[in-house]
């Protein structure tokens, strides 16, 4: 006897009434979601829940064990801070949508098979893109349709490698696959695409910056985290996945330092973040997965804490670009030391969640002799604490008075930020609290003396870097190019291809086809047989000798300005028996030669 | 109307904070020569102020191979895809 509910459906069907409910009621409902989810996932039974059967296929809603529950775990807890946040605003289309985005992810969380797992991915994308277009600005529009574009390219690929391997398996079962053959290809470039892994990263650094100001700090913790679940359950110790999650770490640090959005520099560090999870999944072993399960947890918290401060100030000034923010921590404090609490965790300080489950992918490396990877995964570690922990902070809240007076925000911003802040911390101080929850069976100690004071050195002298550097640090008024350089001037390129040679091309042929051919077939038919004389005479012209071309150019001249004349037909008689004898030789030619 | 915080707009403040940070950065180097090295994985690992030195050659890395790229080919203006 089942007497739960796949916590998802919580969301997605809770979702539904939402529109119903008005004032305080709505914001009490919003906030007991997550509770009533959370208090399911606290009595749900480890194996296979919620089998259906569909069409001949099984359908499992909810696979509980560790590796999922871990997931579900931080997306409940996100839920609820996301929530929090969101709280104030009367629209309640986006409380739906990111409702129905909950739902979905812990959807596939919980998925046991290929169909489920889809179904809930699809509506991921769609609820996902309403958080964007909400904003309502031009830009967010054109994002929002980038954004799902790309999602549907790269969910197709899903289903069709999905739809290959039900093919060649029989099974729509997913479990940990290997990489051979077209099918596990298609499925793991649809689960690279939403981790964000470039070249398929762009949609990311494109659309979360112009998402609505609490779109976004759901945004920041679902898309890429089922990704990076779906990697671990799918494709763990896949080796390419370390170089790609170690280029990933290094290619968001870089672009990083280019972005002058405050949001669009913190999209670039959920790139590089997640290419530290990706790395792990490669790496395979039981502490990287940890690790990647671990940072997964611990990264929904200190980004969606860094995003709800960008987000902060963006509500509370309109503003969101360095080059006009600046010494914001005269009326913002509160904002400012939340934002730090997230700025230290991400850039892995002892005492701070990141320093705990980071570790544990880098450390992993180690171990494994990786030590190229290593390398990349510590400089990103020092671009990391660059950016997040220094240059936003610094050219936001310091830096030059942008004369900018604002006021802290809201009381529902800052509890939900004082959550997030609260968890990053505890993490840090008590680690165990994250370590209990891990799937797979290593231990790992983050707090050994040398690891404290080497990650310390790394990250004082960064700082000390970051201020020798500081003129050249500040945020410039330009956009970078990133991989979405090919679909967006590749969409125009191709626009102008369809509005210039194609449309020269179509008007030729609708002025052949529709007035040419129609007007001289008119023109022939007025009088056929003179036709007929001139084409005769033309080929006649060319075939004579140079004596006689003077005079048939000139009948050809007569017999046009005369064209077309009186129709004078010599033996009609003769030529109509001589026409209907050919036809029907014609006729017993082909069938004595088909009988035959 | 509250007082504005204006902590940091103080020239003594921020010289104490300077200091302060000098400090710092010197106690996480000499604290180097004392600390047992049981879990090292690399022979760097047994130099004192190795991972010092890492940070700052890591971020002068970072800052000036993003800023050459955005320099030289990926930084456009604002308006570019308009």
């Amino acid at each position: 006897m089942i007497n739960w509910m796949p916590p998802g459906l919580i969301f997605i069907l809770g979702a539904f009434l939402i529109p119903l409910l008005k004032g305080r009621m709505q914001q009490a409902y919003l906030l007991l979601l997550p509770v009533l989810a959370g208090f399911i996932l606290l009595n749900m039974p480890e194996g296979a829940g919620y089998v259906m059967n569909f069409l001949g296929y099984e359908l499992v809603l909810a696979r509980v064990d560790k590796l999922s529950m871990i997931f579900g775990y931080v997306f409940v807890i996100a839920a609820f801070i996301g929530f929090t946040y969101s709280i104030h605003l009367k629209e309640y289309g986006q409380h739906i949508a990111a409702s129905l985005y909950i739902g979905s992810s812990l959807g596939v969380v919980f998925a046991g098979d290929f169909i489920t797992l889809f179904i809930f991915w699809e509506i991921m994308a769609i609820s996902s893109t309403y958080l964007i277009w909400s904003r309502k600005t031009k830009a967010s529009q054109d994002a929002g349709f980038r954004y799902l574009l790309v999602h549907i390219a790269g969910g197709l690929s899903l289903l069709i490698g999905i739809i290959i391997n039900v093919a060649e398996t029989g099974s729509t079962a997913f479990n940990l696959m290997e990489l051979s053959g077209l099918a596990s290809y298609l499925i793991l470039i649809g689960f690279l695409l939403n981790a964000a892994v470039p070249p398929f990263s762009a949609w990311l650094s494109d659309a979360y910056p112009e998402a609505t100001i609490t779109g976004a700090v759901f945004l920041s913790a679902f898309t890429t985290k089922t990704a990076v679940y779906v990697l671990i359950r799918g494709f763990a110790g896949t080796e390419i996945l370390i170089w790609m999650g170690a280029i990933m770490a290094f290619y968001g640090v870089i672009f990083a330092v280019l972005a002058n959005d405050i949001r669009r520099l913190l999209a670039y560090h959920i790139i590089s973040q997640v290419g530290y999870m990706v790395a792990g999944v490669g790496i395979g072993t039981a502490l990287a997965l940890n690790g990647s399960s671990a940072h997964a947890f611990a990264h929904i918290l200190y980004k969606g804490l860094l995003f709800m401060g960008a987000g902060a100030v963006l509500h509370m000034t309109g503003k969101s670009k360095l080059t006009e923010l600046g010494g914001l921590y005269k009326t913002m404090p509160i904002t400012l030391t939340l934002y730090m609490i997230g700025g230290l965790s991400i850039s892995a300080f002892p005492l701070f969640s990141g320093f705990v489950s980071k570790s544990m992918i880098v450390t992993a490396a180690a171990e494994n002799h990786l030590t190229i990877i290593w390398l990349i995964l510590s400089v990103s570690s020092a671009g990391t604490f660059l950016h997040t922990g220094l240059k936003l902070p610094w050219f936001t809240f310091f830096g030059k008075d942008s004369g900018i007076r604002a006021k802290e925000p809201p009381i529902n911003m800052l509890i939900a930020m004082g959550i997030a802040a609260f968890l990053c911390t505890l993490i840090g101080i008590y680690p165990d609290a994250l370590y209990n929850l891990l799937p797979f069976d290593a231990t790992y100690a983050p707090y050994t003396a040398e690891h404290i004071v080497w990650t310390l050195q790394i990250l004082l002298f960064t700082g000390l870097g970051f201020f020798l550097l500081l003129k050249q640090l500040g945020g410039e008024p330009y956009i970078s190019m990133d991989t979405d350089w090919f679909y967006r001037k590749g969409a125009r390129a191709f626009m102008w291809f369809i509005n210039n040679p194609m449309v020269r091309l179509s008007s030729k042929v609708n002025n052949v086809v529709f007035d040419i051919i129609p007007s001289s077939l008119i023109w022939a038919v007025k009088n056929p047989y003179a036709v007929m004389r001139i084409a005769s005479d033309t080929v006649l012209l060319q075939l004579s000798g140079p004596d006689k071309r003077t005079e048939i150019q000139q009948r050809i001249k007569k017999e046009k300005d005369m064209y077309p004349g009186t129709i004078n037909i010599y033996r009609p008689v003769g030529l109509t028996v001589l026409l209907i004898t050919l036809f029907l030789m014609a006729y017993l030619l082909v069938y004595y030669l088909k009988s035959g | 109307m509250k007082k504005e915080n204006d902590f940091f707009d103080k020239p003594g403040n921020i010289r104490m904070l300077k200091i302060l940070s000098y400090i710092c950065l010197a106690i996480v180097v000499v604290v180097d020569f004392f600390i047992p090295r049981d879990h090292g994985h690399y022979p760097w690992d047994q130099v004192p102020g190795f991972y010092a030195l890492f940070g700052l050659v890591a971020c002068v890395l970072i800052v000036v191979m993003a800023k050459t790229l955005g320099k030289k080919w990926l930084m456009k203006k604002e308006d570019y895809y308009d």
